[in-house]
């Protein structure tokens, strides 16, 4: 099996990085090989086998929901990269 | 100062606490000779103000009885430290400030380590030479213009050239231990669920543990007392009874049972490694071990199924990148636009890669085909260790098919880079703990190293194996210091 360009696409779009054709193509070249490398695993019989999805295998366990650090808005808002101080800002969504 | 820092972490400790040196000497001879090392490239961003004011605290009113009492410690970049800025290696992050402390940082601090720094790694920690770094190569103190592997390359590259005492770093497919093996130094990684994930710049949450890289086997025993602690905010941080690793090391190992895996036997490894295995295997019979041949049937499929698990949690871990809460952004004519021109110049080569393996195998109609598929191959490696941890109590491999390479030998072919992984790797799928020590050269005089895997949460047993033939095998790197200035 190999990936197309039009896959690659497609995958860059679901991954939400833009790239050019240049950078298409040599992706494309990487992906499929390191996809052949994977094709490995079709040789093994897995009918039987159950998924281990974690090591630890444990329900997950609960804690109170407590508030531990305060007064650190300013510190988050900080590192935002828009220059307005008391939000998150984005290009415009609404018309 | 040249004794500084030739000095291990618990000889510099007892040397503390007999008030034979002081925390500011010892700060102060760490950071001179970084300021000679820079070619090395290993730091991101020093601390080193800070540093000589905290040892300047300590030595005035410090607590003597701490585990890392005014001791300087440079940390792998990928720990979030409040208020320093942390990258991840990356240019996404290259501004980012955290507001809040990685939980096996805090352990550091609240032992009585000082932070010297941060240091460099492979973007994201995906990559095993270095050279993924948005901050450039790191080169190894083991020879010019060598790798000094990765990911958690300017943690080992920083040790062996004695820019800190000891060092933690962070291994999802083998980032701690096989740059241990590269630079001559001792890399663990303990038990997935040991040492909390809190606060660590996540890549495959159900592979990254953190972990000691030191000097010998006693400084890896003395800081996984330090860092292995559970801890609520990790989900999956695991309550279990820890020993007391250093206290309790002993060299007496006889009757232990080694497993020595014939599949790790792979096509054109060199014949150095294999006799490096080999007198491994001398070295444990003459400590009173038994050896006993076992087989891991999948090993083999670790590493393709490694390379669909880790960038399909990473494709999920990364997509919080997005430009718009901290990090690096970039203009776009709308939301998406921006999203994508942020990522697209935000991250390098390798990390894309993996988000785009990662998103075509989680996407619609490839999930079970690869995904699930991948999910249960890492079932039956699992399943490989628990039959032979039947008949064995730890496994003896190379940590490394080769030694350190060239910087640029690899990064034409990410599958022939991905190789260097394949022993490594299937104990990360398996979450088992396992160790990386110092065990011989090649031809080159570069470093070789052997693995010890565990079972899970008996790093003591894996220590103590490790620690009577770190004893025997009496390596040493004989750096030449070519790349002081």
């Amino acid at each position: 099996m190999s990936i197309d360009l039009k896959t690659i696409k497609h995958i860059a779009k679901l991954s939400r990085i833009s790239i050019d054709d240049k950078k298409a193509k040599e992706l494309e070249k990487d992906l499929n090989s390191i996809f052949e490398f994977i094709e490995a695993l079709n040789k093994v019989d897995t009918k039987k086998v159950d998924p281990l999805t974690s090591i630890a295998e444990t329900s997950l366990k609960l804690r109170g929901d407590e508030v531990k650090t305060k007064n650190i808005r300013e510190q988050i808002l900080k590192n935002s990269p828009d220059e307005n101080k008391d939000f998150f800002v984005v290009p415009k969504v609404v018309e | 100062m040249s004794d500084i820092i030739n000095l291990t972490l618990s000889a510099l400790i007892d040397k503390i606490k007999n008030k034979e040196l002081s925390s500011q000497e010892i700060t102060k001879a760490y950071i001179a000779r970084a300021e000679k090392s820079k070619n090395l490239n290993t730091y991101i961003t020093t601390d080193f103000e800070n540093a000589i004011e905290k040892a300047k605290k300590f030595d005035e009113k410090g607590n003597f009885d701490y585990k890392l009492p005014g001791v300087p410690l440079a940390v792998k970049d990928l720990f979030c430290t409040n208020n320093l800025k942390t990258t991840a290696g990356s240019k996404i992050l290259s501004n980012f400030i955290p507001s809040y402390e990685s939980t096996v940082t805090q352990h550091l601090w609240d032992e009585g380590a000082i932070l010297l720094g941060k240091l460099n790694c492979d973007e994201f920690a995906m990559g095993s030479s270095n050279e993924t770094s948005f901050f450039g190569n790191v080169e190894s103190p083991v020879g010019k213009k060598v790798v000094p592997g990765g990911s958690s390359g300017g943690s080992a590259s920083a040790l062996a050239a004695k820019l800190t005492p000891a060092t933690i770093g962070t291994d999802t497919g083998g980032s701690i231990r096989q740059p241990a093996s590269f630079t001559g130094t001792v890399g663990l990684k303990p038990t997935y669920g040991s040492c909390s994930r809190y606060g660590i710049v996540a890549f495959a949450s159900s592979l990254d543990q953190a972990g000691p890289m030191t000097q010998d086997v006693s400084d890896a025993a003395l800081m996984l007392d330090v860092i292995s602690k559970y801890d609520t905010k990790d989900s999956t941080s695991v309550n279990f009874k820890r020993g007391d690793y250093f206290k309790s090391l002993s060299s007496n190992i006889k009757g232990k049972k080694i497993g020595i895996p014939k599949e790790y036997r792979v096509d054109g490894m060199p014949k150095e490694i294999e006799s490096l295995w080999q007198d491994g295997i001398t070295l444990l019979k003459k400590l009173g071990a038994k050896i006993i041949d076992i087989s891991l049937p999948h090993t083999k499929y670790a590493l393709p199924a490694y390379y669909i698990v880790a960038p399909a949690e990473a494709s999920s871990n990364l997509a919080r990148y997005d430009g718009v809460k901290y990090g690096y952004r970039s203009e776009g004519e709308n939301l998406i636009s921006m999203y994508e021109n942020t990522r697209s110049e935000g991250f390098g080569d390798e990390v894309k890669r993996r988000i785009m393996i990662g998103t075509y195998v989680l996407s619609s109609g490839y999930y079970d085909a690869y995904y699930l598929k991948a999910q249960k191959i890492r079932r039956l490696i699992k399943n490989d260790f628990d039959e032979a941890y039947k008949s064995v109590d730890a496994i003896l491999t190379p940590s490394t098919p080769s030694s350190a390479f060239k910087i640029g030998d690899k990064t034409d072919d990410p599958v022939s880079m991905y190789l260097n992984d394949i022993f490594t790797v299937p104990v990360n799928l398996s979450g088992l703990p396992a160790i990386s020590i110092p065990a011989g050269k090649d031809k080159n005089n570069y470093p070789l190293g052997l693995q010890l895997i565990g079972k899970a949460f008996e790093e003591q047993n894996l220590l103590d194996i490790s620690y009577s033939m770190e004893k025997e095998l009496s390596f040493k790197n004989n750096l030449q210091d070519w790349w002081i200035k």
